[in-house]
């Protein structure tokens, strides 16, 4: 019925209906091969602790984002709010439900964030655009304080912080670095395979279509108004449980000010350097946020004989990452995946430059 | 009785600070449709040269022009580096460009003049004043003064000069604007620049209040909230939002946050705004966009 | 739950439909019929209302007065999803496409109200929503070798030639089966090729698909050529009903279009 008119392209899913039976992803299976069991093996504990953890979990939470952001259209800067909503009820899960497995508290902090999502996603049947940016900034600052204000939910510790609960899987503990990364890897390959099923899904394209032009997703028959609150749900959901890994797996300890405004702008950061409506974009931008900060450190101790304060490695840092936002946002809006696959392509081709 | 009425003259008084600092987002929205939030790292970066000028020795009034000239020459850069590129793209585009600028100027500006809490002194005392019964903080009616002379001055500025009726065009209909000569780019620079001297005084008024501090980015913030139920396009509405948002936080926070814990400032105005969103989305003096398909 | 329609009777009827924007009368007491199967053009000068009176009809916008009756169906106003679901299909004059996406993927949009696998269905990966999904692609496959867009299928459609663009957008709409195809100027901005093709398209939809085609355009000669019958529109009154050849004769037409025939 269909004919071949063209070579087929890498991706499967844009291919001829014929060979829509999958492929196996190579490439990607080698990668999962590694982190699951090289790596463990391997990896010391300052790259587990420092680097990998936080990354997994900022990739997480990016993809969070991007579902809201980068698929749906819907600007938030609350990011952070609902990753607090993710950990302080995984904490109370883990701590007021007895003998609760730790996997069901994660995905009841999910499910807790994605409930608080899909309440300030209401507004959005009414409010748009840059108005809505307003609501999720609303939402930032009224979880900070409730999360500070309430004592309820830090079991009225004086510091107002939470600690990890025992970390244990079937009677495995945890809590060693190698034990947080391999809980942390699970967690977000896991929820990334699901949101490639969604964004290749019929939902996915429902947000898309919202995205790209939302009074015409109506008059084609996209229920708008559900999907975007579906969008927030599931996008608080993906930043819940990124919240709970952050406070638990990495930090060990946390409090609202962990989940801060600065916080909320870090992860929006991430998904404009990596690519918005991209789900590998999440995991290049996480990685730069990431390793920038430490490669400036290395910098600033070993190039520059060690004569620049970390204070102003700070500034520096910021300078950078603002001049890079702007740069992004002009040359490539797309992110750094697209200029990577631009650089990809280039490579392919280069015996024939034309 | 007095209480009630001193909660809400020190809200309204606030207020106009709120307002002064609307000012500054209104006055580039109108031009460039651009909501700058790097307009709290202006703020702050103006506080900062102004405090490091004084500190240097200089006089007030030397310190003072030299910070204009410095913002001034920040504007046009900004216009050319930022703006210009960025010319055609979304508004949240836009957005997050002039976040990603608030990182760099606030960057430079602890880079270059250090992170520590400064004390700015503008000569004004807070004196406790008292009307009637009432008591008013003189530093409150001077910071409103100033705000209204600001506000005669822009008004007067862009209701009645040349380059007023070019930013009224360039806001309604760039490319008409385009097409009737009117220099894109020079209206923008001065548009910036006014920002930037608004900003200034913003700044200066708003570190004498509560120090010369990193926080104060964050003021700008705040503006969005007056913004939305004052208009984003309307100076007037920033002037009335403000003062909305001023009265409204102070009055909350005494009336309604003793009794849920306290400190709801940061979020109380929000909520309104979000409310407000609700009844009017375009705010008491904005404009509705009809979409059309 | 509908009653039995025949052939004899028109699909769509209006009746009586008026429309203002701020006291402006954009349609004023607007009645015609279309018969099923048949191409009806509406033409008239700019601003005689004719965009306004497609919104009505797949509810945009809703009437002042007056009411339509689709399929034996009355109608005072009609909701945007409620007329999707009934089966009419919309173009529109600005290409109301999704830019970023691929044409593939505009084209299985138009399929969004046809999903029956749920979210956690989808979530998850589960056989009833991928065997949904690939029935949805093998339709939107054929739309593509229908209208000939194989080429571009994972092109973004924000990137294609003007064109190009009417085609995907003409194609979302007919994807889902509509029985009334309502294309807003689906020829506009084209060259005489481009306009010669679109034709074959519109007049393959109508007559390979049985789909009745309500068109505006301004092209008179495509419309004479396309159209059985046309209604002529000017101010927001109809001036003009009846087929092609009459409509040319009316005088009222005419003067309506007085130096203004493109």
């Amino acid at each position: 019925m269909t004919t071949l008119s063209h070579s087929l392209p890498a991706a499967h899913d844009s291919a001829p209906v014929e060979l829509l039976r999958r492929r196996l992803p190579w490439a990607l299976l080698a990668l999962l091969a590694v982190a699951f069991g090289l790596v463990p093996w391997l990896g010391n504990d300052y790259w587990l602790n420092a680097i990998l953890i936080p990354f997994l979990v900022l990739s997480l939470a990016g993809l969070g984002l991007n579902l809201l952001t980068g698929y749906t259209g819907q600007t938030s800067v609350g990011a952070a709010g609902f990753m607090a909503v993710g950990a302080f009820a995984t904490y109370g899960l883990l701590l007021r439900v007895p003998g609760l497995p730790l996997p069901l508290a994660l995905a009841g902090g999910g499910a807790i964030a994605a409930g608080v999502g899909f309440l300030f996603g209401i507004p959005s049947n009414r409010i748009k655009g840059f108005y809505l940016m307003v609501t999720t900034l609303a939402a930032q600052f009224f979880l900070e304080w409730v999360f500070t204000k309430f004592p309820w939910f830090y079991n009225y510790a004086s510091s107002g912080t939470i600690s990890a609960p025992r970390l244990e899987v079937f009677g495995h503990d945890l809590h060693s670095p190698t034990g947080r990364y391999l809980l942390t890897l699970s967690c977000v390959v896991l929820l990334t395979w699901v949101a490639v099923n969604l964004v290749r899904s019929q939902t996915g394209r429902n947000w898309m279509a919202i995205r790209d032009m939302d009074t015409a997703a109506a008059v084609i028959g996209i229920p708008v108004d559900r999907y975007k609150r579906l969008a927030f749900a599931v996008s608080s959901f993906y930043l819940g449980v990124a919240g709970a890994l952050w406070a638990f797996a990495y930090l060990g300890t946390a409090s609202a000010g962990s989940f801060d405004i600065n916080r909320s702008f870090q992860i929006l950061f991430i998904i404009i350097i990596g690519g918005m409506g991209s789900i590998a974009g999440n995991f290049v931008g996480a990685a730069f946020i990431s390793l920038l900060p430490l490669l400036l450190n290395y910098a600033g101790q070993n190039l520059l004989g060690g004569s620049v304060d970390a204070g102003q490695l700070q500034n520096l840092q910021k300078i950078i990452f603002g001049v890079l936002i702007i740069a992004f946002l002009i040359k490539e809006p797309e992110g750094l995946i697209r200029l990577l696959g631009n650089l990809r392509e280039r490579l392919a081709r280069w015996p024939l430059r034309f | 009785m007095t209480f009630f009425l001193e909660t809400l003259i020190g809200g309204l008084l606030a207020g106009t600070m709120y307002s002064l600092v609307a000012i500054g987002f209104v006055l580039i929205y109108k031009a460039s449709g651009v909501f700058n939030f790097a307009q709290g790292a202006m703020l702050l970066f103006a506080a900062l040269t102004f405090v490091s000028l004084q500190e240097q020795g200089l006089p007030f009034a030397l310190a003072l022009l030299l910070t204009v000239a410095v913002m001034a020459l920040g504007a046009i850069a900004i216009e050319r580096a930022v703006l210009r590129p960025l010319v055609n793209r979304s508004q949240i585009t836009l957005f997050m460009a002039t976040l990603g600028l608030s990182f760099v100027i606030e960057g430079l500006a602890q880079g270059l003049m250090g992170a520590q809490v400064r004390a700015l002194d503008l000569g004004i005392d807070d004196v406790p004043l008292f009307i009637g019964e009432v008591m008013v903080s003189q530093f409150d009616l001077v910071a409103a003064a100033t705000a209204a002379v600001l506000v005669t001055v822009l008004a007067l500025l862009f209701n009645s000069t040349r380059i007023g009726v070019s930013l009224r065009a360039v806001a309604d209909d760039t490319r008409a604007a385009l097409s009737v000569g009117i220099d894109l780019n020079r209206i923008w620079q001065i548009v910036w620049a006014a920002a930037g001297i608004v900003g200034l005084v913003a700044g200066l008024l708003w570190g004498a209040r509560q120090g010369v501090q990193f926080s104060l980015s964050l003021v700008v913030l705040k503006a969005l909230p007056v913004l939305i139920i004052g208009g984003f396009t309307s100076i007037g509405g920033a002037i009335v939002g403000g003062l909305i948002v001023g009265a409204a936080e102070n009055l909350a926070e005494v009336y309604i946050g003793a009794h849920i814990g306290g400190g709801i400032t940061p979020w109380f105005a929000y909520v309104l705004a979000l409310a407000f969103l609700y009844i009017r989305p375009a705010g008491l003096f904005g404009e509705r966009a009809i979409e059309r398909v | 739950m509908s009653t039995v329609v025949t052939a004899a009777e028109p699909i769509l009827e209006v009746r009586d439909i008026s429309l203002s924007f701020k006291g402006v009368k954009a349609i004023n007491a607007l009645s015609f019929a279309v018969r099923r199967g048949e191409i009806c053009a509406l033409i008239g000068p700019n601003g005689a209302g004719k965009s306004s009176l497609l919104n009505i009809l797949n509810g945009v916008y809703r009437p002042d007065s007056g009411e339509l009756v689709f399929e034996a169906e009355h109608f005072r106003r009609i909701q945007p999803l409620e007329a999707a679901r009934r089966g009419i299909g919309r173009t529109f004059q600005n290409n109301a496409l999704f830019k970023k996406m691929s044409v593939l993927d505009n084209l299985l949009t138009g399929l969004s109200r046809h999903t029956r696998s749920g979210f956690l269905a989808q979530a998850l990966g589960l056989p009833g929503a991928r065997r949904e999904a690939r029935a949805f692609r093998e339709q939107a496959e054929g739309v593509l070798e229908f209208l000939e867009l194989q080429p571009w299928r994972d092109v973004a459609v924000g990137s294609l030639a003007y064109g190009l663009q009417k085609r995907v957008e003409l194609g979302r709409a007919l994807i889902a089966g509509p029985r009334l195809l309502l294309l807003d100027e689906p020829m506009a901005g084209m060259n005489a090729e481009e306009k010669q093709e679109m034709s074959r398209f519109v007049a393959d939809v109508n007559r390979d698909l049985g789909t009745t085609v309500v068109l505006i355009e301004h092209d008179i000669q495509v419309v004479m050529g396309l159209s059985g019958h046309v209604v002529v529109l000017d101010y927001g009154r109809k001036v003009g009903d009846g087929t092609p050849a009459e409509v040319q004769a009316n005088p009222e037409v005419i003067a309506a279009y007085l130096g203004t025939v493109h």
